[in-house]
């Protein structure tokens, strides 16, 4: 196991010095590993990196995250994905490569105000992103209850290798469906499991940067500990 | 001129409001006060209150302003109607358009801008009551605001003035000192990398004169800078300092 030194940091703090890589928000001066933003700096053998508290979320190439449509173009969706970034989703991709703009009616696939399961196709700082929904598990959500809570802190509720968001999974039966980007939707059948599920992502989203938060949402939602003996303190 | 003198500083050197020559005005600051803000701070700096909200990254309107290379940040400082004893037009003044100007210039070599191409970052200051002093109490705000928001930012930027009065150098200067005093000069500072990214003088020093109005202000930049550092940390971190 390799040694990882945390601390809390705000921007300007020095993390290290010597001959490390920067990560995620971190810039060098000099041989001085500072952080940019507010957040909990992890120092490993040859990197540094900082995991933020605050900030919106940053596009990335391979994030699956959940768009809203805010409008249409002739030969694409417009998207909101809670980013300063507009993502543009071809007609191509729904219709197939025979679309033809004069034919097919964009509007009834996908219209204004409704959620879908994107994928980011590419992304560069010359582009606003591409988004696709040629995979599994992408597409139209139909159902459920939209939650917003920090992109900083969609991690978290992930868990190490799932654990946290298996747990929740597990102990109301919910489907939940995670943005990178901060949204998240949960459907339920049974209206109990969705009020649980729905307290548990706030909860984290409150707590995010506590420690044994996966013994705290295990308490929360009643879980008796043994099965799930994933690493708790991360 | 004498008059006024004995009135802003007795023969000890304790000042106007009963401060020693070195003592800066209470500072207290609290982080994210407005929710529908990206980010927030409320700072008051002796009689001085002051809201900074940080908006963005965001769309650009109008879109010519865009630059493709990189974000842009926007700024602005406004005086309420009632932050004055007679009541301030709402207009943006000359005074106010140039402490918009200042304070973004001010805050740009902190913040990060190359990652948000196409971009802005809008920060907003209101100054609920203005006591002597607003702009640097205002870049204290603004800056922690910046933080809050999560926009990448080298070093925090830490402000305080210094000055003449009565013949002496003096720490945070207030209104009374400034309307009367023989000097203000307003310095920003990047504490950790030790940059200075404001620096203003309104009056006139003597070359020895200057050089101890600048350590004095710096002096008082890094305590405004510990003072900005434990309001996040208390917000964050419930003040748990590792």
């Amino acid at each position: 196991m390799m040694d990882i030194k945390r601390r809390y940091v705000i921007p300007g703090d020095v993390i290290a010095t010597g001959p490390l890589r920067p990560e995620q928000n971190v810039y060098q001066d000099g041989d001085k590993m500072i952080s940019t933003c507010v957040g909990i700096s992890e120092i490993f053998e040859n990197s540094v990196k900082v995991i933020p508290l605050t900030g919106g979320y940053m596009p990335k190439a391979n994030d699956l995250v959940i768009g809203k449509v805010i409008g249409t173009s002739p030969l694409s969706w417009e998207f909101d994905i809670n980013s300063c970034f507009v993502g543009f989703l071809p007609a191509q991709d729904v219709f197939g490569r025979d679309y033809s703009p004069t034919k097919d009616e964009l509007r009834q696939r996908l219209d204004i105000g409704d959620l879908v399961a994107v994928r980011i196709a590419n992304f560069d700082r010359s582009r606003d992103p591409l988004l696709t929904v040629q995979d599994r598990d992408l597409g139209k959500i139909d159902s459920g209850e939209l939650i917003e809570i920090s992109p900083s802190k969609v991690p978290r509720l992930i868990g190490k290798r799932g654990s946290m968001i298996q747990t929740i999974e597990m102990a109301t039966k919910a489907i939940i469906t995670i943005g990178q980007n901060g949204w998240i939707v949960i459907s339920c059948e049974d209206s109990e499991g969705l009020l649980k599920a729905v307290e548990a992502v706030k909860m984290i989203d409150a707590l995010a940067h506590t420690p044994n938060l996966t013994e705290r949402v295990k308490s929360m939602l009643g879980v008796v500990d043994g099965e799930n003996n994933d690493t708790i303190n991360d | 001129m004498v008059k006024t003198m004995t009135q802003l500083m007795t023969e000890d050197g304790i000042r106007c409001d009963g401060r020693r020559l070195d003592e800066l005005r209470n500072i207290s600051i609290k982080v994210g006060v407005l929710k529908n803000a990206d980010g927030s701070a409320y700072i008051e700096f002796g009689k001085n209150k002051i809201l900074a909200g940080v908006f963005g990254p965001r769309d650009v309107h109008p879109k010519h302003m865009a630059n493709p290379d990189s974000g842009i940040l926007r700024c602005r400082y406004h005086m309420s109607p009632f932050s004055v004893t007679e009541r301030k037009n709402p207009a943006p003044s000359r005074r106010e358009i140039e402490i918009s100007k200042v304070i973004k210039e001010a805050l740009q070599p902190s913040v990060i801008l190359k990652d948000y191409p196409r971009t802005v970052i809008d920060v907003f200051i209101e100054v609920l009551q203005a006591d002597g002093g607003s702009r640097c109490a205002a870049l204290d705000a603004a800056s922690v605001a910046l933080a809050d928001a999560g926009i990448p930012m080298r070093d925090l930027v830490s402000a305080c003035a210094a000055g003449k009065v009565a013949d002496r150098i003096v720490l945070d200067v207030n209104n009374e000192e400034d309307q009367e005093g023989q000097a203000d000069m307003p310095v920003a500072l990047m504490p950790n990398l030790g940059k200075v990214t404001l620096l203003q003088l309104d009056g006139m020093l003597k070359p020895e004169e200057f050089k101890t109005c600048m350590q004095t202000a710096l002096v008082g930049c890094k305590r405004v800078y510990e003072i900005q550092r434990k309001a996040l940390m208390e917000k964050y971190f419930q003040n748990g300092e590792q």
